[in-house]
Protein backbone atom coordinates (compact mmCIF):
# COMPACT_ATOMS: atom_id res chain seq x y z
CA UNK A 1 0.00 0.00 0.00
CA UNK A 2 1.09 3.76 -0.61
CA UNK A 3 2.09 5.54 2.55
CA UNK A 4 0.35 8.63 1.56
CA UNK A 5 -2.50 7.43 0.77
CA UNK A 6 -2.97 5.52 4.28
CA UNK A 7 -2.77 8.39 6.49
CA UNK A 8 -6.07 9.97 7.83
CA UNK A 9 -7.57 12.99 6.83
CA UNK A 10 -6.36 15.43 9.65
CA UNK A 11 -2.60 13.77 10.17
CA UNK A 12 -2.29 14.40 6.29
CA UNK A 13 -3.19 18.14 7.23
CA UNK A 14 -0.40 18.16 9.62
CA UNK A 15 1.71 16.41 7.28
CA UNK A 16 1.30 19.19 4.39
CA UNK A 17 0.98 22.00 7.23
CA UNK A 18 4.12 20.20 8.27
CA UNK A 19 5.96 21.05 4.89
CA UNK A 20 6.78 17.00 5.09
CA UNK A 21 4.46 16.70 1.76
CA UNK A 22 2.97 18.55 -0.49
CA UNK A 23 -0.76 18.69 -1.90
CA UNK A 24 0.35 18.07 -5.49
CA UNK A 25 2.20 15.13 -4.24
CA UNK A 26 -0.82 13.91 -2.32
CA UNK A 27 -3.12 14.48 -5.01
CA UNK A 28 -0.97 12.32 -7.66
CA UNK A 29 -0.93 9.77 -4.81
CA UNK A 30 -4.57 9.49 -4.51
CA UNK A 31 -4.63 9.73 -8.70
CA UNK A 32 -2.22 6.58 -8.94
CA UNK A 33 -4.13 4.57 -6.04
CA UNK A 34 -7.50 4.88 -8.47
CA UNK A 35 -5.66 3.72 -11.06
CA UNK A 36 -4.30 1.01 -9.00
CA UNK A 37 -7.82 -0.13 -7.74
CA UNK A 38 -9.91 0.75 -11.10
CA UNK A 39 -11.67 -2.39 -10.88
CA UNK A 40 -13.26 -1.67 -7.77
CA UNK A 41 -15.59 0.87 -10.04
CA UNK A 42 -15.67 3.46 -6.97
CA UNK A 43 -15.86 6.52 -10.14
CA UNK A 44 -17.56 7.79 -12.72
CA UNK A 45 -15.85 10.34 -14.02
CA UNK A 46 -11.99 11.18 -12.49
CA UNK A 47 -11.10 14.81 -13.32
CA UNK A 48 -7.65 14.65 -12.90
CA UNK A 49 -6.61 17.73 -14.69
CA UNK A 50 -8.68 19.66 -12.22
CA UNK A 51 -7.78 18.39 -9.48
CA UNK A 52 -3.95 18.74 -10.44
CA UNK A 53 -4.34 22.32 -10.51
CA UNK A 54 -6.93 22.59 -7.25
CA UNK A 55 -3.75 20.94 -5.72
CA UNK A 56 -1.22 23.83 -6.93
CA UNK A 57 -3.66 26.45 -5.95
CA UNK A 58 -3.35 24.97 -2.33
CA UNK A 59 -0.13 24.31 -2.33
CA UNK A 60 0.89 28.38 -3.43
CA UNK A 61 -1.92 29.28 -0.85
CA UNK A 62 -0.47 26.86 1.92
CA UNK A 63 3.04 28.74 0.67
CA UNK A 64 1.81 32.35 1.53
CA UNK A 65 1.02 31.74 5.11
CA UNK A 66 -2.89 30.32 4.34
CA UNK A 67 -3.59 27.66 6.72
CA UNK A 68 -6.77 25.45 8.18
CA UNK A 69 -10.04 24.11 6.27
CA UNK A 70 -8.92 21.26 3.95
CA UNK A 71 -6.44 22.86 2.24
CA UNK A 72 -4.67 20.31 -0.25
CA UNK A 73 -6.77 17.65 0.91
CA UNK A 74 -7.56 14.88 -1.96
CA UNK A 75 -11.53 14.30 -1.81
CA UNK A 76 -14.52 12.72 -3.86
CA UNK A 77 -17.85 13.88 -4.36
CA UNK A 78 -20.85 11.55 -5.24
CA UNK A 79 -22.42 12.40 -8.80
CA UNK A 80 -25.40 13.69 -8.32
CA UNK A 81 -24.12 17.01 -6.32
CA UNK A 82 -23.72 19.43 -9.07
CA UNK A 83 -19.91 20.00 -10.20
CA UNK A 84 -19.72 23.28 -12.71
CA UNK A 85 -18.31 21.87 -15.72
CA UNK A 86 -17.74 18.54 -14.41
CA UNK A 87 -20.40 15.78 -15.33
CA UNK A 88 -22.63 15.14 -13.11
CA UNK A 89 -24.60 12.14 -14.14
CA UNK A 90 -26.51 10.30 -11.02
CA UNK A 91 -25.30 7.35 -12.42
CA UNK A 92 -28.42 7.84 -14.97
CA UNK A 93 -28.13 7.28 -18.76
CA UNK A 94 -30.47 10.22 -18.54
CA UNK A 95 -27.83 12.83 -17.84
CA UNK A 96 -24.76 10.64 -18.86
CA UNK A 97 -23.86 13.79 -21.03
CA UNK A 98 -25.02 16.46 -18.37
CA UNK A 99 -22.40 19.16 -17.38
CA UNK A 100 -23.94 21.48 -14.86
CA UNK A 101 -23.17 25.24 -15.08
CA UNK A 102 -22.93 25.59 -11.39
CA UNK A 103 -21.34 24.25 -8.47
CA UNK A 104 -23.55 22.81 -5.75
CA UNK A 105 -23.03 24.73 -1.87
CA UNK A 106 -21.23 21.91 -0.53
CA UNK A 107 -18.97 21.67 -3.48
CA UNK A 108 -18.53 25.87 -3.32
CA UNK A 109 -17.28 25.42 0.14
CA UNK A 110 -15.05 22.48 -0.33
CA UNK A 111 -13.35 24.76 -2.89
CA UNK A 112 -13.33 27.38 -0.75
CA UNK A 113 -11.81 25.70 2.09
CA UNK A 114 -9.00 24.29 -0.81
CA UNK A 115 -10.24 20.81 -0.76
CA UNK A 116 -9.07 18.85 -3.95
CA UNK A 117 -11.96 17.76 -5.74
CA UNK A 118 -10.57 14.10 -7.57
CA UNK A 119 -13.69 12.82 -9.19
CA UNK A 120 -17.32 12.23 -8.89
CA UNK A 121 -18.15 8.75 -7.80
CA UNK A 122 -20.35 5.80 -8.38
CA UNK A 123 -23.95 5.25 -6.82
CA UNK A 124 -27.06 4.16 -7.30
CA UNK A 125 -29.07 5.87 -10.40
CA UNK A 126 -31.14 9.04 -8.97
CA UNK A 127 -29.90 7.58 -5.56
CA UNK A 128 -32.33 4.85 -5.47
CA UNK A 129 -31.01 1.61 -4.47
CA UNK A 130 -29.07 -0.56 -1.35
CA UNK A 131 -26.29 -2.15 -3.44
CA UNK A 132 -25.37 0.22 -5.81
CA UNK A 133 -25.84 -2.39 -9.11
CA UNK A 134 -28.80 0.39 -9.90
CA UNK A 135 -25.92 2.34 -11.61
CA UNK A 136 -25.82 2.62 -15.12
CA UNK A 137 -22.03 2.58 -15.04
CA UNK A 138 -22.47 -0.77 -13.42
CA UNK A 139 -21.54 -1.88 -10.10
CA UNK A 140 -18.50 -0.67 -7.52
CA UNK A 141 -16.86 -3.91 -6.08
CA UNK A 142 -16.17 -4.26 -2.19
CA UNK A 143 -12.64 -3.08 -1.24
CA UNK A 144 -13.09 -6.22 1.37
CA UNK A 145 -14.25 -8.50 -1.04
CA UNK A 146 -14.77 -7.48 -4.87
CA UNK A 147 -17.47 -10.23 -5.31
CA UNK A 148 -19.67 -8.46 -2.70
CA UNK A 149 -21.48 -5.13 -2.90
CA UNK A 150 -20.36 -1.84 -1.83
CA UNK A 151 -24.06 -0.90 -0.61
CA UNK A 152 -25.42 1.90 -1.63
CA UNK A 153 -26.71 4.00 -3.19
CA UNK A 154 -23.41 6.28 -2.10
CA UNK A 155 -21.42 3.11 -2.93
CA UNK A 156 -18.65 4.57 -4.50
CA UNK A 157 -18.16 7.26 -1.99
CA UNK A 158 -17.73 4.71 1.06
CA UNK A 159 -15.31 2.27 -0.84
CA UNK A 160 -13.25 5.29 -2.34
CA UNK A 161 -12.39 6.18 1.41
CA UNK A 162 -12.00 2.60 2.58
CA UNK A 163 -10.05 1.47 -0.55
CA UNK A 164 -7.45 4.70 0.49
CA UNK A 165 -8.25 6.28 -2.90
CA UNK A 166 -9.80 9.37 -1.07
CA UNK A 167 -9.20 10.75 2.14
CA UNK A 168 -13.13 11.66 2.27
CA UNK A 169 -16.02 12.13 0.24
CA UNK A 170 -19.16 13.45 -0.08
CA UNK A 171 -22.11 11.26 -0.12
CA UNK A 172 -26.19 11.65 0.14
CA UNK A 173 -28.41 10.28 2.70
CA UNK A 174 -32.31 9.95 2.37
CA UNK A 175 -33.12 6.49 3.69
CA UNK A 176 -29.74 5.24 4.59
CA UNK A 177 -27.46 5.85 1.78
CA UNK A 178 -24.72 7.31 3.49
CA UNK A 179 -24.77 5.34 6.77
CA UNK A 180 -25.46 1.90 4.89
CA UNK A 181 -22.32 1.84 2.55
CA UNK A 182 -19.95 2.83 5.22
CA UNK A 183 -20.99 -0.18 7.15
CA UNK A 184 -20.61 -1.93 4.28
CA UNK A 185 -17.30 -0.67 3.03
CA UNK A 186 -16.09 -0.03 6.76
CA UNK A 187 -15.79 3.62 7.09
CA UNK A 188 -17.27 6.09 9.44
CA UNK A 189 -20.57 7.49 7.42
CA UNK A 190 -22.14 10.57 9.02
CA UNK A 191 -26.14 11.65 7.91
CA UNK A 192 -26.19 15.00 9.66
CA UNK A 193 -29.37 16.90 11.10
CA UNK A 194 -32.08 17.78 8.36
CA UNK A 195 -31.20 21.35 7.29
CA UNK A 196 -27.55 21.19 8.74
CA UNK A 197 -26.12 21.02 5.17
CA UNK A 198 -27.66 22.84 2.05
CA UNK A 199 -29.33 20.88 -0.54
CA UNK A 200 -29.01 23.22 -3.04
CA UNK A 201 -27.37 21.40 -5.96
CA UNK A 202 -28.01 18.12 -4.97
CA UNK A 203 -29.94 16.36 -8.12
CA UNK A 204 -33.15 16.13 -5.04
CA UNK A 205 -34.47 12.47 -4.84
CA UNK A 206 -36.78 13.01 -2.18
CA UNK A 207 -36.72 16.82 -0.57
CA UNK A 208 -37.93 16.25 2.98
CA UNK A 209 -35.41 13.14 3.65
CA UNK A 210 -32.52 14.17 1.76
CA UNK A 211 -29.34 15.17 3.37
CA UNK A 212 -25.88 15.81 2.45
CA UNK A 213 -23.34 13.78 4.53
CA UNK A 214 -19.38 13.34 4.82
CA UNK A 215 -17.45 9.86 4.66
CA UNK A 216 -13.94 9.87 6.35
CA UNK A 217 -12.02 7.05 8.26
CA UNK A 218 -12.31 8.24 11.85
CA UNK A 219 -14.85 10.65 13.12
CA UNK A 220 -12.17 13.36 14.15
CA UNK A 221 -11.96 13.52 10.12
CA UNK A 222 -15.66 13.49 9.53
CA UNK A 223 -16.06 16.33 11.88
CA UNK A 224 -13.38 18.27 9.72
CA UNK A 225 -15.67 17.67 6.71
CA UNK A 226 -18.79 18.52 8.44
CA UNK A 227 -17.32 21.78 10.09
CA UNK A 228 -16.62 22.99 6.22
CA UNK A 229 -20.01 21.87 4.71
CA UNK A 230 -22.25 22.71 7.45
CA UNK A 231 -24.45 26.19 7.79
CA UNK A 232 -26.91 28.20 6.07
CA UNK A 233 -27.50 28.85 2.57
CA UNK A 234 -29.48 31.98 1.25
CA UNK A 235 -30.04 29.46 -1.98
CA UNK A 236 -31.63 26.71 -0.06
CA UNK A 237 -34.11 27.92 2.30
CA UNK A 238 -34.36 24.58 4.67
CA UNK A 239 -30.95 25.06 5.58
CA UNK A 240 -29.95 26.35 9.26
CA UNK A 241 -27.06 27.68 11.12
CA UNK A 242 -27.61 25.98 14.56
CA UNK A 243 -24.86 23.40 14.30
CA UNK A 244 -22.42 24.05 17.47
CA UNK A 245 -19.08 21.77 16.39
CA UNK A 246 -16.17 21.30 18.73
CA UNK A 247 -12.62 21.85 17.28
CA UNK A 248 -11.35 18.50 18.77
CA UNK A 249 -13.45 15.11 19.53
CA UNK A 250 -13.10 13.93 23.29
CA UNK A 251 -14.21 10.98 22.76
CA UNK A 252 -15.20 10.21 26.45
CA UNK A 253 -17.55 6.97 27.90
CA UNK A 254 -17.65 7.80 31.30
CA UNK A 255 -20.78 9.38 31.95
CA UNK A 256 -22.70 9.17 28.71
CA UNK A 257 -26.01 7.22 28.21
CA UNK A 258 -26.96 5.15 25.27
CA UNK A 259 -30.11 4.07 24.60
CA UNK A 260 -30.97 0.66 23.00
CA UNK A 261 -33.98 -0.25 20.99
CA UNK A 262 -35.22 -3.75 20.64
CA UNK A 263 -37.16 -2.59 17.48
CA UNK A 264 -33.88 -2.20 15.92
CA UNK A 265 -32.57 -5.12 17.05
CA UNK A 266 -35.00 -7.33 15.29
CA UNK A 267 -33.70 -9.74 12.22
CA UNK A 268 -29.71 -8.83 12.84
CA UNK A 269 -27.87 -11.18 11.42
CA UNK A 270 -25.63 -13.26 14.22
CA UNK A 271 -22.18 -11.71 13.36
CA UNK A 272 -24.29 -8.23 13.19
CA UNK A 273 -25.66 -8.96 16.44
CA UNK A 274 -22.47 -10.18 18.51
CA UNK A 275 -20.45 -7.35 17.21
CA UNK A 276 -23.20 -4.82 18.12
CA UNK A 277 -23.90 -6.39 21.68
CA UNK A 278 -19.97 -6.68 22.08
CA UNK A 279 -19.85 -2.77 21.32
CA UNK A 280 -22.60 -1.80 23.92
CA UNK A 281 -20.91 -4.22 26.50
CA UNK A 282 -17.08 -2.70 25.94
CA UNK A 283 -19.02 0.92 26.48
CA UNK A 284 -20.48 -0.27 29.53
CA UNK A 285 -17.31 -1.64 31.15
CA UNK A 286 -15.71 1.78 29.92
CA UNK A 287 -18.71 3.51 32.21
CA UNK A 288 -20.99 4.66 30.32
CA UNK A 289 -25.05 3.67 31.05
CA UNK A 290 -26.74 1.44 28.81
CA UNK A 291 -30.85 1.90 29.31
CA UNK A 292 -33.84 0.44 27.32
CA UNK A 293 -35.78 2.94 24.62
CA UNK A 294 -39.10 1.96 22.86
CA UNK A 295 -39.88 3.06 19.42
CA UNK A 296 -43.05 1.68 19.49
CA UNK A 297 -43.92 2.92 15.60
CA UNK A 298 -40.73 2.27 13.71
CA UNK A 299 -42.04 -1.03 12.69
CA UNK A 300 -44.18 1.07 10.11
CA UNK A 301 -41.23 2.99 9.40
CA UNK A 302 -40.39 1.06 6.17
CA UNK A 303 -43.59 2.00 5.01
CA UNK A 304 -43.52 5.41 5.82
CA UNK A 305 -40.19 5.84 4.40
CA UNK A 306 -41.20 4.07 0.35
CA UNK A 307 -44.50 6.35 1.01
CA UNK A 308 -42.74 9.48 1.32
CA UNK A 309 -39.87 8.91 -0.69
CA UNK A 310 -41.17 7.82 -3.75
CA UNK A 311 -43.87 10.40 -3.79
CA UNK A 312 -41.28 12.90 -3.33
CA UNK A 313 -39.43 11.12 -6.17
CA UNK A 314 -42.28 11.05 -8.57
CA UNK A 315 -42.63 14.62 -8.11
CA UNK A 316 -38.76 15.53 -8.24
CA UNK A 317 -38.11 13.36 -11.48
CA UNK A 318 -40.96 15.19 -13.64
CA UNK A 319 -38.28 17.66 -14.88
CA UNK A 320 -36.62 15.05 -16.85
CA UNK A 321 -38.80 15.34 -20.11
CA UNK A 322 -35.78 15.37 -22.51
CA UNK A 323 -36.18 19.10 -22.78
CA UNK A 324 -33.84 21.35 -20.86
CA UNK A 325 -31.40 18.98 -20.53
CA UNK A 326 -30.49 15.32 -20.00
CA UNK A 327 -30.95 13.27 -23.27
CA UNK A 328 -34.03 13.09 -25.58
CA UNK A 329 -35.53 9.70 -27.11
CA UNK A 330 -35.65 10.07 -31.26
CA UNK A 331 -39.08 8.75 -33.25
CA UNK A 332 -41.72 11.38 -31.26
CA UNK A 333 -44.54 13.15 -32.99
CA UNK A 334 -45.80 15.16 -29.97
CA UNK A 335 -44.33 16.79 -27.19
CA UNK A 336 -46.29 13.90 -24.88
CA UNK A 337 -44.54 11.53 -27.02
CA UNK A 338 -41.11 13.19 -26.53
CA UNK A 339 -41.42 12.94 -23.14
CA UNK A 340 -42.94 9.39 -22.46
CA UNK A 341 -40.16 8.09 -24.79
CA UNK A 342 -37.43 9.77 -23.44
CA UNK A 343 -38.06 8.73 -19.91
CA UNK A 344 -38.72 5.25 -21.06
CA UNK A 345 -35.71 5.29 -22.73
CA UNK A 346 -33.47 6.98 -20.80
CA UNK A 347 -34.62 6.02 -16.91
CA UNK A 348 -33.54 2.56 -15.14
CA UNK A 349 -35.91 -0.14 -14.24
CA UNK A 350 -35.39 1.08 -10.03
CA UNK A 351 -36.39 4.75 -10.93
CA UNK A 352 -39.05 3.73 -12.73
CA UNK A 353 -40.56 1.14 -10.01
CA UNK A 354 -39.82 4.36 -7.81
CA UNK A 355 -42.40 7.15 -9.65
CA UNK A 356 -45.04 4.57 -10.05
CA UNK A 357 -45.40 3.83 -6.75
CA UNK A 358 -45.16 7.52 -6.14
CA UNK A 359 -47.73 8.47 -8.48
CA UNK A 360 -49.90 5.58 -7.28
CA UNK A 361 -49.80 6.54 -3.82
CA UNK A 362 -50.39 10.41 -4.26
CA UNK A 363 -53.39 9.21 -7.37
CA UNK A 364 -56.62 10.22 -6.80
CA UNK A 365 -58.30 7.95 -4.41
CA UNK A 366 -55.26 6.62 -2.48
CA UNK A 367 -53.66 9.99 -1.40
CA UNK A 368 -55.41 9.82 2.35
CA UNK A 369 -55.00 5.96 2.36
CA UNK A 370 -50.87 6.08 2.00
CA UNK A 371 -49.67 9.87 1.75
CA UNK A 372 -51.75 11.28 4.16
CA UNK A 373 -51.36 8.91 6.34
CA UNK A 374 -47.78 7.93 6.09
CA UNK A 375 -47.06 11.68 7.20
CA UNK A 376 -49.08 11.43 9.96
CA UNK A 377 -47.16 8.37 11.29
CA UNK A 378 -44.39 10.74 10.58
CA UNK A 379 -45.42 12.50 12.92
CA UNK A 380 -45.62 10.01 15.77
CA UNK A 381 -42.79 8.32 14.66
CA UNK A 382 -40.62 11.78 15.49
CA UNK A 383 -42.75 12.11 18.83
CA UNK A 384 -41.02 8.58 20.10
CA UNK A 385 -37.30 9.52 19.01
CA UNK A 386 -38.03 12.87 21.03
CA UNK A 387 -38.81 10.82 24.35
CA UNK A 388 -36.33 8.55 23.71
CA UNK A 389 -33.50 10.83 23.29
CA UNK A 390 -35.30 13.09 26.17
CA UNK A 391 -33.49 10.09 28.37
CA UNK A 392 -29.81 9.23 26.46
CA UNK A 393 -27.02 10.56 24.48
CA UNK A 394 -27.79 8.40 21.72
CA UNK A 395 -29.53 5.37 20.65
CA UNK A 396 -27.31 2.72 19.21
CA UNK A 397 -28.61 -0.02 17.22
CA UNK A 398 -26.53 -2.34 13.83
CA UNK A 399 -26.31 0.21 10.97
CA UNK A 400 -27.78 -2.54 8.79
CA UNK A 401 -28.68 -6.35 9.67
CA UNK A 402 -26.20 -7.41 8.11
CA UNK A 403 -22.97 -7.54 6.14
CA UNK A 404 -22.82 -6.82 2.25
CA UNK A 405 -24.45 -9.11 0.21
CA UNK A 406 -22.32 -10.98 -2.80
CA UNK A 407 -23.11 -8.84 -6.37
CA UNK A 408 -26.02 -10.09 -8.12
CA UNK A 409 -27.89 -11.96 -4.86
CA UNK A 410 -30.18 -9.53 -4.65
CA UNK A 411 -33.04 -10.70 -7.35
CA UNK A 412 -36.17 -9.22 -5.39
CA UNK A 413 -36.12 -5.43 -5.79
CA UNK A 414 -39.31 -5.54 -3.30
CA UNK A 415 -37.03 -7.18 -0.52
CA UNK A 416 -33.76 -5.50 -1.31
CA UNK A 417 -36.09 -2.32 0.24
CA UNK A 418 -35.99 -4.73 4.26
CA UNK A 419 -32.26 -3.90 4.17
CA UNK A 420 -32.93 -0.17 4.97
CA UNK A 421 -34.54 -0.58 8.46
CA UNK A 422 -32.76 0.19 11.11
CA UNK A 423 -31.42 3.35 8.72
CA UNK A 424 -34.98 5.22 7.19
CA UNK A 425 -36.48 5.80 10.98
CA UNK A 426 -33.88 8.40 11.26
CA UNK A 427 -34.89 10.29 8.27
CA UNK A 428 -38.20 10.48 8.79
CA UNK A 429 -37.58 12.11 12.05
CA UNK A 430 -34.40 14.24 10.59
CA UNK A 431 -32.21 13.39 13.22
CA UNK A 432 -28.24 13.09 12.86
CA UNK A 433 -26.42 9.82 12.74
CA UNK A 434 -23.65 8.40 12.26
CA UNK A 435 -22.34 5.09 11.50
CA UNK A 436 -19.48 3.68 12.77
CA UNK A 437 -17.22 0.40 12.00
CA UNK A 438 -16.65 -2.09 14.60
CA UNK A 439 -15.14 -5.16 13.58
CA UNK A 440 -15.61 -7.56 11.15
CA UNK A 441 -17.57 -10.78 10.56
CA UNK A 442 -16.35 -14.00 10.16
CA UNK A 443 -15.84 -13.77 6.55
CA UNK A 444 -13.89 -10.74 6.90
CA UNK A 445 -16.23 -8.04 6.16
CA UNK A 446 -17.09 -4.84 7.92
CA UNK A 447 -19.86 -4.65 10.41
CA UNK A 448 -20.87 -1.03 11.36
CA UNK A 449 -22.94 0.43 14.77
CA UNK A 450 -25.62 3.33 13.98
CA UNK A 451 -25.15 6.31 16.72
CA UNK A 452 -28.71 8.47 16.24
CA UNK A 453 -28.64 11.63 18.06
CA UNK A 454 -30.38 14.81 18.67
CA UNK A 455 -31.20 17.64 16.35
CA UNK A 456 -28.38 19.50 15.57
CA UNK A 457 -26.08 18.16 18.34
CA UNK A 458 -24.19 16.46 15.60
CA UNK A 459 -21.13 17.56 17.48
CA UNK A 460 -21.90 15.55 20.51
CA UNK A 461 -23.16 12.55 18.15
CA UNK A 462 -19.41 12.55 16.27
CA UNK A 463 -18.20 12.42 19.94
CA UNK A 464 -20.19 9.32 20.98
CA UNK A 465 -18.57 7.72 17.31
CA UNK A 466 -15.36 8.88 19.05
CA UNK A 467 -16.10 7.09 22.42
CA UNK A 468 -17.16 4.05 20.04
CA UNK A 469 -13.98 3.39 18.20
CA UNK A 470 -12.17 4.13 20.93
CA UNK A 471 -13.69 1.13 22.97
CA UNK A 472 -13.73 -1.12 19.94
CA UNK A 473 -10.14 -0.32 18.73
CA UNK A 474 -8.16 -3.67 17.53
CA UNK A 475 -11.73 -5.36 17.89
CA UNK A 476 -11.43 -8.62 15.63
CA UNK A 477 -13.81 -11.07 13.68
CA UNK A 478 -17.41 -10.99 15.44
CA UNK B 1 -56.52 -7.43 3.23
CA UNK B 2 -54.02 -7.54 0.28
CA UNK B 3 -54.77 -4.96 -2.08
CA UNK B 4 -55.04 -6.06 -5.57
CA UNK B 5 -53.61 -3.88 -8.56
CA UNK B 6 -55.27 -4.72 -12.01
CA UNK B 7 -53.54 -3.73 -15.49
CA UNK B 8 -55.49 -1.14 -16.27
CA UNK B 9 -54.35 0.63 -13.26
CA UNK B 10 -51.04 0.05 -13.94
CA UNK B 11 -51.35 1.51 -17.52
CA UNK B 12 -53.24 4.45 -15.89
CA UNK B 13 -50.33 5.38 -13.57
CA UNK B 14 -47.47 4.69 -16.31
CA UNK B 15 -49.12 7.79 -18.43
CA UNK B 16 -49.39 9.48 -15.41
CA UNK B 17 -46.15 9.19 -14.74
CA UNK B 18 -45.14 9.09 -18.83
CA UNK B 19 -43.51 5.95 -19.15
CA UNK B 20 -44.32 3.42 -21.37
CA UNK B 21 -44.12 -0.32 -20.47
CA UNK B 22 -44.49 -3.62 -22.64
CA UNK B 23 -47.00 -6.25 -21.41
CA UNK B 24 -43.99 -7.87 -19.92
CA UNK B 25 -43.08 -5.06 -18.10
CA UNK B 26 -46.74 -4.20 -16.83
CA UNK B 27 -47.05 -7.24 -15.46
CA UNK B 28 -43.21 -7.16 -13.29
CA UNK B 29 -44.90 -3.19 -12.45
CA UNK B 30 -48.49 -4.94 -11.50
CA UNK B 31 -46.87 -7.17 -9.07
CA UNK B 32 -44.29 -5.04 -7.66
CA UNK B 33 -46.93 -2.61 -6.66
CA UNK B 34 -48.55 -5.14 -4.68
CA UNK B 35 -45.90 -6.27 -3.06
CA UNK B 36 -44.91 -3.14 -1.83
CA UNK B 37 -48.36 -2.16 -0.88
CA UNK B 38 -48.69 -5.30 0.81
CA UNK B 39 -45.18 -3.29 3.37
CA UNK B 40 -47.34 -0.60 2.88
CA UNK B 41 -50.55 -2.13 5.34
CA UNK B 42 -47.77 -1.84 7.99
CA UNK B 43 -49.55 1.70 8.53
CA UNK B 44 -52.94 0.39 9.46
CA UNK B 45 -51.09 -0.58 12.65
CA UNK B 46 -50.60 2.83 14.14
CA UNK B 47 -52.62 4.85 16.09
CA UNK B 48 -53.30 8.24 13.92
CA UNK B 49 -56.24 9.80 15.71
CA UNK B 50 -55.73 13.79 16.28
CA UNK B 51 -52.10 13.98 14.85
CA UNK B 52 -51.41 16.14 12.50
CA UNK B 53 -48.98 15.55 9.32
CA UNK B 54 -45.37 16.25 8.84
CA UNK B 55 -44.60 17.41 5.65
CA UNK B 56 -40.74 18.25 6.85
CA UNK B 57 -39.00 18.45 10.28
CA UNK B 58 -38.64 21.79 10.46
CA UNK B 59 -40.91 25.07 12.16
CA UNK B 60 -40.02 26.75 8.94
CA UNK B 61 -43.09 27.56 7.21
CA UNK B 62 -42.36 30.74 4.52
CA UNK B 63 -38.64 31.76 4.42
CA UNK B 64 -38.93 35.25 2.50
CA UNK B 65 -36.54 37.23 1.12
CA UNK B 66 -36.21 41.12 -0.61
CA UNK B 67 -36.84 40.64 -4.51
CA UNK B 68 -33.30 41.54 -5.85
CA UNK B 69 -31.95 41.51 -9.16
CA UNK B 70 -28.82 39.54 -8.89
CA UNK B 71 -26.95 38.05 -11.83
CA UNK B 72 -28.20 35.16 -13.44
CA UNK B 73 -27.11 32.33 -14.96
CA UNK B 74 -24.96 32.73 -18.81
CA UNK B 75 -28.05 31.63 -21.31
CA UNK B 76 -25.32 29.72 -23.82
CA UNK B 77 -23.77 28.17 -21.08
CA UNK B 78 -27.50 26.57 -19.47
CA UNK B 79 -28.99 26.02 -23.09
CA UNK B 80 -25.44 23.89 -24.15
CA UNK B 81 -27.28 21.26 -21.93
CA UNK B 82 -30.39 21.05 -23.89
CA UNK B 83 -30.34 18.15 -26.54
CA UNK B 84 -31.77 20.21 -29.24
CA UNK B 85 -31.37 24.03 -29.08
CA UNK B 86 -31.46 26.86 -31.45
CA UNK B 87 -30.07 30.52 -31.11
CA UNK B 88 -30.44 30.77 -27.26
CA UNK B 89 -34.20 28.55 -27.09
CA UNK B 90 -34.88 25.18 -26.25
CA UNK B 91 -36.26 23.32 -29.22
CA UNK B 92 -39.45 21.49 -29.35
CA UNK B 93 -42.27 19.82 -31.19
CA UNK B 94 -45.37 22.45 -31.96
CA UNK B 95 -47.59 21.92 -28.95
CA UNK B 96 -50.43 24.72 -30.35
CA UNK B 97 -51.71 25.21 -33.98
Amino acid sequence: MNGITDMGLCSLIDALDGKKLSATEATRACLDRIKATEDLNNFITVCEDEALKAAAAADARRKSGERGGLLGVPIAVKDNISTRGVKTTCASAFLSDYVPPFDATVVDKLKAAGAVIVGKTNMDEFAMGSTNENSHFSAAHNAADATRVTGGSSGGSANAVAARQVFAALGSDTGGSIRQPASYCGTVGLKPTYSAVSRYGLIAFASSLDQIGPFARTSEDALRVLGTIAGKDSRDSTSTDKLDLPDKLSGKVKGRTFGIADELLSGAASDVKTAFERTVALLEDNGAKIKKVKLGSVDAALAVYYVISSAEAASNLARFDGVKYGRRASGYRDIAELYTLSRTEFFGDEVKRRIMIGNYVLSSGYYDAYYLKASKIRTVIKREFDAALGCCDAILSPTVPTVAPKIGAQVDPAATYLSDVYTVPVNIAGLPAVSVPVGRSADGMPIGVQAIGKAFCDGDLLDTARAIETVTEGCGNA
Amino acid sequence: MKRKVTTEEVIHIAELSRLAFTDAECEAQREHLEKVLGYFETLDGVDIADVPPTAHILDAVNVLREDEVEPSFDNAELVANAPERDDGAYVVPRVVD
